[in-house]
């Protein structure tokens, strides 16, 4: 209704839009104040958060190196033309690049900007009194009134009653007769915590991610592994860690428990059900101690969490030369390559002159398809086999450091059969192959291997910490309405004989209030009641039909 | 693990309840458009009201003590002002199409609810594991929200803004129906899934209704202005109010989507070991929560329209748009959940 438009406001002075206030001045000192105001202004905290918004889209459209650097150079391939155009716009770093990282600045010190005044606003405002009533009440948009028969000093202390009891502070002139109560200090409380918490969670943010590290490594069932920095497949450490920073420890994979959807049809298939295992861990100067952990449930130790994040198979492989001795037996990572788990792996048989390779493929559920030949038809291990061709030569060629999960043939030669064809093996858990010279290869069982990242966010638990102070403040400036309730009181013919007191509640809001109404009325209604005897009670009411 | 029976009751009573709010709605379009024309017509009696309401700032009567006005007030015999009548309570005839609507709308409530409980029986879990299953709860809790909503209040002209996109989010459902199954392991086993993912569905069902509200703002809006408030536009209530509805709606929503964020990064954290990744997912959260905020404040800035503030609320529905519809089935992430085996 009419009534809900522009409701006046409490102190005017509120750096609401502070643009107002100054308008450009000669001199650069004033235009430094005027910019100031600019960016401190809530205007221009609109802007800048459409423009956060706008500025993160992009991240969601092209790949990012932090979060797939492997997207990111397929995506340079197929598009030769136009990804480097991109890359100098930063659009795959978009959440590190300068033009993101300005306007989160400016946001950062708009906040600030505006955090600080307010600050002292409010310190000074939630000690001050409430102001006096105004003369006329009925300019403002709540009110109602009434009239009672008792002593217009009776009512005042009624009306300060009634203010009290709902936790209004309260201010009475008993000359001037009336009484100014006003509540709902803690909606700028909250609002401060609100706004000083975010940036905290930004603070926190970017703390774990100056002093975090993290480390991946993979873990075959049965092994046992101790950090420390030379024994991560990768190790990653922000600008201000390093490597004293990784604690010892020591965990062990007991076993790992993987269950994929067997029974349900279409896409649904095929899908993995379950990921759980059971490690020991060791600390320093801590006893042993079993943890399960999970997908969701990662496991604790030395205050950081060690999290599953991928799993494979190792296919036990054993090879022999051909008077029997063992040359090589091992559990092999392979890494899965698509959602059926047909793994990808090598081998590299050392102990034998020439060296020997086998490359190949592991397929838990093998399939063979006419068109694309050896592929796995489900992840789990129904009927496992282990595809292989074979190389002999110089393993390690100029002795440079290669990948554990692939060979560099270009030194070697690959074993083939009388017709040119090249050998290959295809063999099932307790099966083997001999090749021409005697030397046997036999694949023994399979076993699995739990990907494991360790991780140090030193950030984290304050980023929760603030998280939760604002959504405290979030409710607190949302949920609390601040108003002030003006009672006025006047006798209603100084000379005729029962008293009769006119009283006349009024209340002013802050922002939209649609409750305020309701809360008029009933410190009238409570006043009738305290003067016990109420004659007429007048209301004007506004809209109470609203959320 | 799942049961296939339950799924397809569950199956069945969603496409029932289609048809049902398919009615519901025609029925509310009905009452909007009897009750737009029954208030057309007493358009002089309606004017003078208004003058009435007005009058607090009209410089003649502002200077009326409060107890003038008591004196010339009509009162009732407990001493109690007795109300004018007036004219937004439509009458018995007008009400007929909406009562109508309202007992479809339940029916239809019944429908979903059982659906999605029938839905989340048969894979014996929450039923919060893809787009479908998230489909449904939403449109359970707008509906929620709404029919016990209007057994308190009077809502029946907001019922085609509740019901329509209600329609279209089960439909959209059922467009990317999946069969009822397990869950990837990421999503299972975790007391933050389900809470997560509620208030993710309660807080888009609490954004759609108050869209539709805005929506209803804005045409009611713009016909004041040109003072050309007819037919069923007439049926709705004053721009204010709408507007002051709408704003009501996004101050429960929005603290309820910053819980969404805040459980999210809590999931993430210990499903993959970082709270915040910049996952699209995780970025479109974060635009959804930064674009309503720029609402919240716009709505308290001085120098912008309601209006104004409103097109920024209705910006942020289209990003919750467009992170159920693009995001979920085009952009590929973490939460597509092929990541889990590398
Ligand atoms: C970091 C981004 C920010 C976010 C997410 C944010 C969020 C919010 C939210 C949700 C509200 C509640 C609005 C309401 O009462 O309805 C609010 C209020 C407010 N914000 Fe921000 N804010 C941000 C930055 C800023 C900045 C930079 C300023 C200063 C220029 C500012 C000044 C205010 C003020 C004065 C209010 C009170 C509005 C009122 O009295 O109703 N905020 N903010």
């Amino acid at each position: 209704m009419a009534s809900m438009q522009a409701p006046e406001r409490l102190e005017s002075g509120y750096p609401k839009d502070r643009t107002t206030l100054g308008g450009p001045r000669l001199g650069p000192l004033g235009w430094a104040r005027w910019a100031w105001r600019q960016l401190t202004s809530m205007r221009t905290a609109i802007y800048l958060l459409l423009l956060l918004a706008a500025a993160s889209f992009p991240g969601s459209i092209f790949p990012q190196r932090s979060v797939d650097p492997v997207q990111v150079r397929t995506f340079f391939e197929s598009n030769p033309d136009l990804a480097p155009w991109l890359d100098r716009l930063f659009l795959f770093d978009v959440f590190s690049s300068p033009w993101f990282a300005s306007i989160y600045l400016l946001l950062m010190i708009s906040l600030i900007g505006c955090i600080i005044p307010r600050m002292g606003q409010h310190w000074k405002s939630v000690r001050a009194q409430p102001p006096r009533a105004p003369r006329r009440l009925n300019r403002l948009l709540a009110k109602a009134g009434g009239t009672v028969a008792a002593d217009p000093h009776e009512v005042l202390s009624a009306a300060r009653a009634a203010l009290a009891a709902k936790g209004y502070r309260v201010r009475a002139d008993e000359e001037d007769l009336w009484v100014t109560g006003e509540k709902g200090y803690l909606k700028e409380t909250g609002n401060l915590l609100f706004h000083v918490a975010l940036l905290g969670v930004i603070v926190a943010f970017a703390g774990g991610h100056l002093f975090g590290w993290r480390g991946e490594i993979i873990l075959k069932e049965e092994q046992s592994w101790t950090a420390h920095p030379g024994a991560f497949d990768t190790l990653n450490f922000s600008p201000l860690a390093d490597e004293s920073d990784i604690p010892t420890f020591t965990v062990q994979l007991n076993e790992l428990d993987v269950a994929f959807e067997s029974q349900s049809e279409g896409a649904q298939f095929g899908q993995p059900r379950k990921f759980d295992g059971l490690v020991t861990v060791e600390a320093p100067g801590q006893e042993p101690e079993q943890q399960e952990f999970a997908v969701n449930h990662p496991i604790s130790v030395a205050g950081d969490s060690i999290f599953l994040l991928g799993n494979g198979y190792a296919p036990i492989v054993t090879v022999r030369d051909p008077d029997g001795a063992i040359l090589y037996s091992e559990a092999v990572t392979f890494l899965p390559q698509d959602n059926n788990y047909a793994s990808e792996g090598a081998i590299k048989v050392t102990g034998r002159e020439p060296g020997l390779g086998l490359v190949g493929g592991f397929l838990p559920t093998l399939q063979v398809d006419p068109e694309v030949g050896m592929t796995s038809s489900f992840p789990g291990l129904v009927d496992p086999a282990l595809a292989l061709t074979v190389f002999e030569g110089d393993l390690f060629p100029d002795g440079r450091a290669q990948s554990v999960f692939s060979i560099d043939t270009d030194q070697m030669t690959q074993l083939t059969k009388e017709n040119g064809d090249p050998v290959a093996m295809l063999i099932r858990p307790g099966e083997y192959f001999e090749l021409s010279d005697g030397t046997t290869v036999e694949f023994e069982s399979v076993i699995r291997w739990a990907g494991l990242l360790v991780r140090h966010d030193p950030g984290r638990m304050p980023a929760l910490g603030f998280a939760i102070a604002a959504t405290i403040g979030l409710a607190l400036m949302l949920g609390i309405k601040r108003r002030r309730i003006y009672v006025r009181i006047d006798r209603e013919h100084p000379t005729t004989a029962p008293v009769r007191t006119v009283v006349s509640v009024a209340g002013q809001p802050k922002g939209s209030d649609p409750g305020l109404q309701v809360a008029v009325d009933d410190v009238l209604n409570r006043i009738a009641t305290a003067t016990s005897n109420r004659t007429t009670t007048e209301l004007h009411r506004a809209d109470e039909d609203t959320v | 693990m799942t049961d296939p029976h339950l799924a397809l009751a569950s199956d069945i009573a969603i496409w029932a309840s289609l048809a049902v709010l398919a009615l519901a709605l025609i029925s509310f379009s009905a009452h909007l458009a009897v009750t737009g024309a029954a208030r057309e017509r007493p358009a002089t009696v309606k004017f003078a009201q208004k003058v009435r309401v007005g009058a607090d700032t009209d410089p003649q009567t502002a200077s009326i003590d409060a107890h003038d006005i008591d004196a010339t007030e009509p009162t009732g015999p407990t001493g109690v002002a007795v109300e004018p009548p007036t004219l937004s309570h439509p009458t018995e005839v007008t009400r007929r199409w909406g009562v109508i609507g309202v007992q479809l709308t339940w029916l239809a409530t019944f429908g979903v609810v059982g659906g999605t409980t029938l839905r989340g029986l048969s894979v014996q879990r929450w039923p919060l594991g893809n787009m479908y299953e998230f489909a449904i709860v939403a449109a359970s809790f707008a509906l929620i929200v709404f029919s016990t909503w209007s057994l308190k209040r009077d809502r029946m002209w907001l019922g085609p803004f509740v019901v329509l996109p209600v329609m279209v989010v089960l439909i959209a459902g059922k467009i990317w129906y999946t069969e009822a199954s397990q869950l990837m392991p990421a999503l299972d086993n975790t007391m933050w899934l389900s809470i997560h993912v509620t208030l993710a569905t309660l807080s888009v069902a609490l954004f759609v209704i108050g869209a539709a509200l805005g929506v209803a703002f804005l045409l009611r809006d713009s016909a004041d202005k040109k003072n050309r408030v007819r037919g069923w536009l007439a049926g709705l209530p004053d721009a204010d109010k709408l507007e002051a509805m709408t704003y009501g709606i996004h101050i429960f929503a929005f603290p309820l989507w910053t819980f969404t964020l805040i459980t999210g990064a809590i999931w993430a954290e210990v499903a993959w070991g970082r709270y915040w990744g910049w996952d699209p997912k995780e970025i479109w959260t974060f635009i959804i929560w930064v674009v309503y905020a720029a609402y919240l404040h716009s709505r308290a800035t001085s120098g912008w329209t309601k209006r104004q503030a409103t097109y920024v609320a209705l910006l942020g529905m289209l990003c919750v748009v467009f992170n159920y519809t693009v995001v979920n089935l085009l952009i590929t992430g973490l939460h597509s959940y092929s990541g889990v085996a590398t």
